[in-house]
């Protein structure tokens, strides 16, 4: 049995990232998952967070997207998402003072809020 | 028989319009390049966003609690038809396509006694349509001062759709747009947003069962408004690139259609300079002859 699987990032834009891996970590609408090789069926969804291809390798930034798995294909879509290499800390601070700023309005669902301090969460972890 | 004067101006005043579409030509084929590369990059996307609605949609045992953006309304009363077509001209039939499409969707929809809604996109479209139907059209969008059309465009306008259905304004959403074949063929094509689910498709093929977290209809509230994005987003990306192929087929032909009239032109004047010559050389030796 091959120990990789197929990963592939698509963003409406352009396919951003499409080779093997062996392990995939992704911030689930539901909390953390890491998806390794022959992982059963799944569709699920994001929430802010990091996405974390073969341990650190390659580390992408999103705020929402789709993830599907099957059959050792992962394919990740997603609007919102930046290479975290290419993200400076300024933009993350000014993200960061966006979201708060956010938070703080008033008429801010329960679903949001619990999206926005996610993103707050991972961004200040990020910016460290 | 027009004067030599006549036919000068007339070969370069045909030449100067030839100079304007060889140019145009050429910025549509820089322009074309790159429409038609985001295109092709962003059919990945959309199509696997199809894919995994189309998976979902399978896996819902209740159709009676599924999303309505996935089922529809129930009702078949209004529709809304999405025209998108391009903000400027000089692009052949590129824009009358769309707009004839659309059309023969309208007659059909009113001969029913249906109620229509229409949202134009691109000025053009607007131009052709709202002597007859601009009673219909609730809302104009163009983007002519946008150079490039990003996901947060498509996304607005994917937005306003999604509020108009949740405010029960239509049953069923239609978008008119021109497929990218290649640089000759755009196909125009009319997609169904809304509901997302087709009711034809009724072999239920069970090769996969897929494991849903959070729940199925929870992924679907989350995923199908951003698919309506995404469709938007596609038909935007196709669209500009077959506007861009299709004014380069049509200012190509108008290029050669100059060249050819500019040679006929100029054997005309060629013919008629020497007929000029004889007629003088004849005048001058007659009378030469009569001395």
């Amino acid at each position: 049995m091959d120990e990789n699987f197929n990963i592939e990032i698509i963003s409406p834009e352009k396919k951003l990232f499409a080779e093997k891996g062996k392990s995939v970590t992704i911030p689930s609408f539901e909390g953390e998952m890491t998806i390794l090789p022959d992982h059963i069926s799944i569709i699920t969804f994001l929430r802010p967070g990091v996405i974390n291809i073969n341990e650190n390798k390659k580390k992408y930034f999103v705020e929402e997207g789709t993830v599907e798995f099957a059959k050792n294909n992962l394919t990740i879509l997603s609007s919102t998402i930046i290479d975290l290499d290419s993200l400076s800390k300024d933009v993350i601070l000014s993200m960061l003072e966006a979201s708060k700023k956010e938070l703080n309005q008033e008429n801010v669902d329960d679903k949001k809020r619990y999206i926005i301090s996610h993103k707050i969460d991972c961004l200040s972890q990020i910016s460290l | 028989m027009p004067s030599l004067d006549d036919l000068r101006k007339r070969i370069s005043s045909v030449k100067s319009t030839q100079k304007i579409t060889k140019a145009m030509k050429m910025v549509a084929a820089a322009k074309l390049r790159k429409a038609q590369e985001m295109a092709e990059n962003g059919r990945p996307y959309s199509d696997k966003m199809n894919v995994i609605i189309q998976n979902l949609s399978k896996a819902i045992n209740d159709p009676s609690n599924a999303p309505k953006l996935l089922i529809g309304s129930g009702d078949d009363k209004t529709h809304l038809c999405v025209v998108m077509t391009a903000d400027r001209g000089l692009c052949g039939g590129f824009n009358t396509n769309i707009v004839k499409q659309a059309k023969n969707y309208f007659n059909k929809i009113l001969k029913e006694s249906k109620n229509l809604k229409i949202i134009t996109v691109g000025t053009k479209g607007l131009d052709q349509l709202k002597r007859e139907y601009g009673k219909y059209i609730v809302k104009k969008i163009d983007f002519k001062n946008k150079k490039q059309i990003t996901f947060k465009d498509a996304s607005l306008v994917g937005d306003e759709i999604v509020k108009l259905f949740q405010n029960n304004e239509f049953d069923k959403c239609i978008i008119f747009y021109n497929k990218f074949k290649n640089v000759m063929t755009q196909i125009p094509q009319s997609q169904q947003l809304i509901p997302a689910k087709k009711e034809d498709e009724t072999k239920t093929e069970q090769e996969s069962s897929y494991d849903f977290e959070p729940e199925e209809d929870e992924i679907l509230e989350d995923l199908l408004p951003k698919n309506i994005s995404t469709q938007i987003y596609k038909g935007f990306l196709e669209n500009s690139a077959s506007e861009q192929g299709s004014r380069m087929t049509a200012m190509d032909n108008a290029t050669r259609n100059a060249g050819d009239l500019v040679e006929k032109l100029t054997i005309n004047y060629n013919r008629s300079r020497q007929a000029a010559i004889t007629k003088e050389l004849i005048e001058i030796i007659s009378g030469a002859e009569s001395l």
